[in-house]
């Protein structure tokens, strides 16, 4: 098994721009993120032997960057596969199949240019048992379950509002934040409805813009440039690529084995997580991953969010960039969120969580199909 | 609701007989000969067991309300608002569908509703089965 700090995150870097980047294509996007990586790491494209994406696939990425990779991986499960190219990654270099990875995210999803996307076919189980009912895009799917935790659980609009407004004031100390103006429930509840009970500030952003990291083995770590933030642990799941068929909608089971298999390898208790980051494509996601990681028992987030317990100041500081909802979101939202628990773990973010020694990096893939969860420290 | 730019599903050799059985106005639903377990969507063996030893029957039709969205934006086929749902059938197993015969209102669309089905045929290959209220 994967020990406890034996690798570290050495580089890591976002496209120069975020939001809207018209004059870049999908692959430049991954491209320009990889560049800005290798420079805050100082190493060049030779120094790389393994190479992960998705969105593009590494032979591309290898082919464009220069790289003659000895190690791949391809993994493709939405917006968590980041954290599983992570965890693919930790396990190679300790495994000796590599010494220096380069993992790269670019999405071209506001502008759309040479986007590499394909609708699931007429003959798929998407195909044949959801699509001819209307689902259109994430929001028209990810959103389902709810009515049925709320029924539940008695989650509530206003808790779901209130996931909105507290990222709204972390997004608000954030310069690169797409939204950096603070709002209130009302503001949340009146904007314009996407399906109901979902209103558009419910609902993720959609942006350009790309993130890359660069891990390698933490003896390396210490004549690398940057303050190394180690892996403490790591685990991943998936569960069905059909919404209609999660097992239980007030739970997510990919979730429930992603994040205790991380926080077992860590050796970490809940008290121990000074940052948190879970994956919020849509205002409910927070919800689900407070409660099925175990931070609250069930039922118990809508009111621990309003309580303001992620808020700034207080116990549990999540989502600090503004999340998926505020920050940026180009559609796989999870490279992000492993960069602002980098920023954490090196003392660099915008809104830095003082004295922070672990942060819990928590993604989900497609409409709950997947999920990846890694645990950092800045403690060798 | 509905016009002829519905995505329209493509059969497959192992969900031919749930495709055939709504064009019958039947929901046909696969049960494990070993286990018991009554699973969807279809596929020749049972993923509670992965037994080969599985039979097709016909589910009864009831079903409940068991989460949805209404979707306020355009989508083809579709004239928005209408109601995504999720339904669970009285076997146990769950589907997406639509409900049709009553506003698509939260109001009109409770959870847990009890619902009968309404077999919709968009051409001569393809019949939906979506779902109405049992208490019309």
């Amino acid at each position: 098994m994967l020990k406890q700090r034996e690798i570290a995150v050495v580089g890591a870097a976002e496209t120069t721009r975020l939001g809207v980047i018209p004059d870049m294509s999908n692959i430049q996007l991954h491209a320009d993120c990889a560049l800005n990586a290798m420079r805050d790491a100082g190493l060049k494209p030779s120094d790389i032997d393994g190479i992960a994406c998705a969105g593009e696939s590494p032979t591309n990425m290898a082919h464009y960057l220069g790289i003659t990779p000895s190690w791949v991986d391809g993994t493709a499960v939405g917006g968590c596969s980041f954290m599983i190219h992570v965890r693919h990654a930790a396990a190679a270099i300790s495994a000796g199949l590599c010494k220096t990875v380069l993992i790269t995210h670019g999405e071209s999803g506001k502008s759309q240019i040479g986007l590499n996307r394909a609708p699931p076919g007429r003959s798929s189980l998407m195909g044949q048992f959801e699509m001819p009912y209307g689902v259109y895009g994430p929001p028209s799917m990810f959103t389902i379950p709810v009515l049925r935790m709320m029924k539940e659980t008695g989650l509530t609009e206003e808790h779901l509002a209130m996931v909105a407004v507290i990222q709204r004031e972390w997004s608000s100390q954030n310069p690169r934040a797409a939204m950096q103006q603070r709002c209130t429930v009302d503001d949340v509840l009146n904007s314009r409805m996407i399906a109901w009970p979902f209103r558009l500030f419910m609902c993720c952003l959609v942006t350009d813009g790309g993130g890359a990291l660069i891990l390698t083995a933490a003896d390396r770590a210490k004549d690398m440039p940057q303050k190394p933030v180690y892996i403490l642990g790591t685990g991943e799941s998936v569960e069905t690529p059909m919404i209609s068929q999660m097992a239980d909608f007030t739970r997510s089971r990919a979730f429930r084995v992603a994040g205790p298999t991380a926080f077992n390898a860590a050796g970490i208790k809940h008290a121990d997580v000074d940052h948190l980051m879970i994956y919020d494509a849509f205002a409910h996601l927070p919800i689900y991953g407070l409660e099925d990681l175990g931070f609250v028992g069930r039922g118990e987030a809508g009111d621990f969010i309003k309580e303001r317990n992620t808020a700034p100041g207080g116990k549990l500081p999540m989502n600090t960039n503004g999340g998926g909802l505020s920050y940026t979101h180009t559609g796989m939202y999870g490279m992000f969120a492993l960069q602002e628990s980098i920023r954490q773990m090196r003392g660099t973010a915008p809104a830095q969580v003082q004295g922070a020694k672990i942060s819990v990096c928590h993604g989900v893939g497609g409409m709950f199909a997947a999920s990846g969860t890694i645990v950092f420290t800045n403690e060798g | 609701m509905s016009d002829s730019k519905r995505p329209l599903p493509q059969p497959t050799p192992e969900t031919k007989h749930f495709w055939e059985g709504t064009q019958a106005g039947e929901i046909r639903l696969q049960r494990c000969d070993d286990c018991a377990n009554v699973y969807f969507p279809p596929r020749p063996f049972c993923p509670g067991c992965a037994s080969r030893n599985v039979s097709i029957f016909k589910a009864s039709g009831k079903a409940k309300l068991f989460s949805y969205v209404i979707h306020h934006r355009p989508a083809p086929g579709f004239t928005p608002p209408y109601a995504i749902a999720v339904v669970e059938l009285e076997e146990g197993p769950r589907m997406m569908t639509n409900i049709v015969g009553c506003p698509q209102t939260p109001e009109a669309l409770p959870l847990d509703m009890e619902l009968v089905p309404h077999f919709e045929k968009m051409n001569d290959d393809i019949t939906l089965p979506l779902f109405q209220p049992a208490k019309a």
